[in-house]
């Protein structure tokens, strides 16, 4: 079990507030993901949720019993974080075996899960290395072993990727989504990176200022963005926000149209521009193009065959089913 | 990236370091030679560098008119007691300032740095009358605990810099593996902290054993350590060069070793964490 | 970034350090104040009642009052100024690329490792000797008539002998700041067409900045209580008495509790004001 549900809940520190009073409940089973950019309040509610931070005000309760003053150790949550935060004087069976040593479980026991937790995070040939000696790939299952040994109500991943490179990054995306779908345990993933949070959510919580701005799918957040904010934080490349005359055209005072959705032409359509720096990808390209309407370039998504040489004359065109209008406050109209 | 020097320039580099350290060491070095010659050797004139008879007469002779080994004993204890307690009791303010720093927190460590510059004999008289109100003078666990004290924010100001590098984050992890604060502490912050630890403890013991203003005024004979041994030869009666030299080299030869062999966790200790 | 637990478990883990250097700064110093308002002669009649500011006119009215003031600060500014000065030198020569490094920081740290009550009866009566010292030796080597080190030029010769003790502590901390200087920085310097000296007057030198202020807070705090190396050599006599050792000399050998517990006072004063410059420098410095 791993309900954790959040009631107006707020953090200060000093006289500033980074979280204004917030109310979120995150299911059984669930995989969110907190995204947002850095300084958004993420992390620190996800140390809210730990017990690393105080609340406020407000409340915490996981699985209907409140935990707001409650310790993190006697929470029944486990936290992967950003710099792993293993014991460097330990070796790795001694770092996966301390929750279950401080719990005062017998040794027998805690080998049986050492071995279980290593062998299900192909750590087996590494336990008696000291953490040093570890890639970061491999510390960072180390931290992700430490934790699942508790078996705990809930997950907490604070940023666990973003020390490791691109490559390594992708992988390792994978194996905690698989661990997710073996173990089916609440996942609470805070991240700044939105393909990390498409990937790998069940539900996306999207934060700005201490602010939730949208709580959704992965695919309701891509298609139904709330506010401006969040449509251009989903996605990449982001969405093209338009303003002026065009957008007032549709009744709105920001129009947003997603790359793949704007169609180009070298004969005709609705908005006339030039073309700038274009990106080649290989399966896609991206064109860069200035128009007249608009203040700023906006970015169209071609096949990967189109090339267009710098400074060419291009039409665009937007698709106007999937035009999204909003409002002089940055809100969804329609 | 070092660049390849000039065999030259290493040369003349060697040279002058060389020279230098000798000029430094060598009050040290004439001491511990003289202690090996007899009387007559050691004032000669012109002075005998190497070629005199090595005798151990001195040391014998010293060992009989005092008892080194008790003074020795004192020292021992009066060091490696006093800096123990110390770091007992700094470990877990210092542990409070590094991970759950306040406002004030700055403050206080220089606050408790300021206690050390109170200068020793203003509070003499006070601390004597203290001393013999609670039956302390002469006694080891009075010098034990003066030098604690006096050394108490130096440790704490060690062990704060040391812990201050240890990222918070892993102590975290401890509280959400379910540690109590003891367990933090003594599980995963200490042994962390081994290497500084070990620098704060030598460094002290060394400030310790040298301390000579207050081992030499709350002592007489009973609890005197070689601080104590060594100023009875203050007053020259006759020829005394060789058995000064050899009392001298009996009082420095512990923490000398003691020194040059952990001298690397002593230069990161000397720095007081402040310098990198 | 702390919750209220860990803040109250804090406050009970920091206690005893404080309250035990409180009750050490405290109690004294309220009986040193006590005394200092008395006319106290422990072999002479004892307690003789108060007597208001005399212990502090009759201590700063004094012949020997000034001159204590000036001695200390001229064995601390000296013996800072040669130790800073030599140790920056030193630390440059030690960071160049020699055989035997090890063996010469070896031999350059051991004065440190020496009481103060060796060096100071060794230097005393080995080297400084008009008889049989060792530089009397050297004197007379070269022709000249050895000199009276301890009568003749005693503050120079104690400011010498502090200054042996506390040349290796300056030297290892600045060595250690230097060895922290990234090499690219001087490269780029070189690059940029800086000479020897414009590198180490504009990159090196305000690089040691911060290791300069710690030799200097730590050493001013040893050196205000120098005590072993005037009681061994001159016992406070030709011209050597500092602050400290004026009023040990009206506590111990006097016997006049009073007045050397008003000298405490000004001695506890002018350690405050030096603390103070001090602090605040370092305080600045050390903001890490």
């Amino acid at each position: 079990m791993g309900q954790i549900q959040l009631n107006q809940v707020t953090k200060s520190f000093g006289d500033v507030q980074v979280i204004p009073p917030l109310d979120l409940t995150i299911e059984d089973g669930e995989f969110t993901v907190f995204v947002g950019p850095s300084g958004c309040g993420k992390s620190t509610l996800l140390r809210l949720i730990a017990g690393l931070e105080d609340v406020s005000s407000g409340m915490i309760s996981i699985d209907g019993a409140d935990q707001t003053m409650t310790p993190p150790a006697k929470r029944g949550l486990a936290m992967v974080f950003q710099s792993y935060a293993l014991y460097p004087h330990m070796s790795v069976r001694k770092n996966i075996a301390f929750p279950l040593r401080m719990a005062k479980m017998d040794q027998a026991e805690i080998d049986r899960r050492v071995e279980g937790a290593a062998s299900v995070l192909n750590l087996a040939d590494y336990l008696d290395r000291r953490p040093g000696q570890l890639s970061g790939g491999q510390r960072q299952r180390v931290a992700i072993g430490r934790a699942i040994v508790r078996e705990p109500a809930a997950f907490l991943f604070d940023e666990p990727l973003s020390n490791l490179d691109a490559a390594l990054r992708v992988g390792m995306r994978l194996e905690i989504s698989e661990l997710h779908k073996r173990l089916t345990t609440t996942m609470i993933y805070v991240t700044h990176d939105q393909v990390e949070a498409m990937t790998m959510a069940d539900k996306i919580v999207v934060l700005h200022a201490g602010v939730i701005e949208q709580v959704g799918s992965p695919l309701e957040l891509y298609r139904n963005p709330r506010n401006t904010f969040v449509a251009g934080f989903i996605g990449s490349p982001k969405m093209n926000l338009l303003e002026g005359p065009e957008a007032q055209k549709f009744n709105a005072k920001t129009i947003g149209i997603r790359p793949e959705h704007i169609g180009i032409s070298a004969d005709a359509g609705d908005w006339e521009g030039v073309v700038g720096v274009s990106e080649h990808l290989g399966s896609d390209t991206f064109f860069h193009v200035k128009c007249d309407a608009f203040e700023h370039p906006l970015t169209v998504r071609a096949s990967g065959e189109l090339t267009m040489s710098y400074g060419a004359k291009v039409f665009l065109t937007p698709d106007q089913a999937h035009l999204h209008r909003f409002d002089d406050q940055g809100l969804r109209l329609g | 990236m070092a660049r390849a020097v000039t065999q030259q320039r290493k040369i003349i580099n060697t040279a002058a370091a060389w020279g230098i350290g000798l000029l430094i060491f060598f009050p040290i070095l004439w001491t511990i030679l003289t202690s090996f010659k007899t009387e007559a050797q050691a004032i000669a004139d012109p002075p005998i560098f190497l070629g005199f008879d090595w005798t151990l007469e001195n040391y014998s002779v010293v060992m009989e008119r005092s008892n080194y080994a008790r003074f020795l004993w004192n020292s021992i204890i009066i060091a490696g007691g006093s800096t123990v307690l110390g770091i007992i009791i700094a470990v877990p303010a210092a542990w409070s300032m590094a991970f759950v720093p306040s406002k004030r927190t700055k403050d206080i460590l220089m606050w408790m740095l300021s206690t050390k510059m109170l200068p020793a004999v203003g509070v003499l008289y006070p601390i004597y009358l203290l001393f013999i109100q609670l039956g302390l003078l002469d006694t080891k666990l009075g010098l034990v605990i003066v030098l604690m004290l006096i050394n108490l924010p130096i440790i704490v100001w060690m062990l704060y810099t040391y812990f201050k590098e240890i990222p918070g984050e892993i102590l975290e992890a401890a509280r959400m593996d379910g540690a109590t604060l003891k367990d933090e502490v003594l599980y995963v912050l200490t042994p962390m902290a081994i290497p500084g630890i070990a620098s704060t403890l030598l460094l002290n013991v060394i400030l310790a054993w040298n301390e000579a203003f207050w081992t030499l005024n709350l002592t007489a004979a009973k609890a005197a350590p070689l601080t104590a041994f060594i100023a009875s030869y203050s007053s020259p009666e006759g020829l005394f060069y060789a058995k000064l030299s050899a009392a001298s080299t009996m009082a420095i030869a512990p923490i000398l070793i003691l020194g040059w062999f952990s001298q690397k966790q002593l230069v990161s200790g000397l720095t007081f964490g402040a310098v990198k | 970034m702390a919750t209220q637990h860990s803040r109250s478990a804090a406050r009970v883990m920091m206690a005893p350090a404080v309250i035990l250097l409180l009750g050490w700064m405290l109690i004294p110093l309220t009986m040193t104040l006590y005394f200092s308002f008395k006319k106290y002669l422990p072999l002479r009649g004892g307690d003789l009642g108060w007597v208001g500011f005399d212990n502090y006119v009759r201590f700063v009215s004094s012949s020997a009052f000034w001159p204590s003031i000036q001695t200390t600060l001229i064995i601390v500014g000296g013996v800072l100024a040669i130790t800073v000065s030599l140790g920056v030198l030193l630390a440059i020569l030690l960071n160049q690329p020699m055989w035997g490094q090890g063996i010469v920081r070896i031999l350059v740290i051991a004065p440190f490792f020496v009481m103060p009550t060796v060096s100071a009866l060794v230097w005393k009566n080995m080297f400084m000797d008009p008889n049989y010292g060792l530089l009397a030796h050297l004197w007379k080597f070269f022709g000249a008539t050895p000199v009276e080190w301890l009568s003749q030029a005693s503050l120079p010769s104690i400011v010498m002998i502090v200054s042996w003790q506390w040349l290796p502590f300056a030297t290892l901390i600045l060595l250690t700041a230097i060895q922290s200087l990234d090499s690219e920085q001087l490269e780029a310097a070189e690059m940029d067409g800086a000479p020897p000296i414009k590198r180490f007057g504009f990159i090196v030198l305000p690089h040691l900045g911060r290791a300069i202020t710690v030799v200097i807070l730590i050493q001013t705090i040893f050196l205000l209580a120098i005590f072993a190396e005037i009681f061994v050599t001159t016992g406070g006599a030709f011209g050597t008495k500092t602050l400290s050792y004026l009023i040990f000399q009206r506590v111990l050998e006097s016997q006049n509790i009073g007045l050397g517990s008003a000298g405490g006072v000004y001695a506890i004063i002018l350690a405050n004001i030096v603390a103070i410059f001090l602090m605040r420098i370092v305080g600045k410095n050390l903001d890490a």
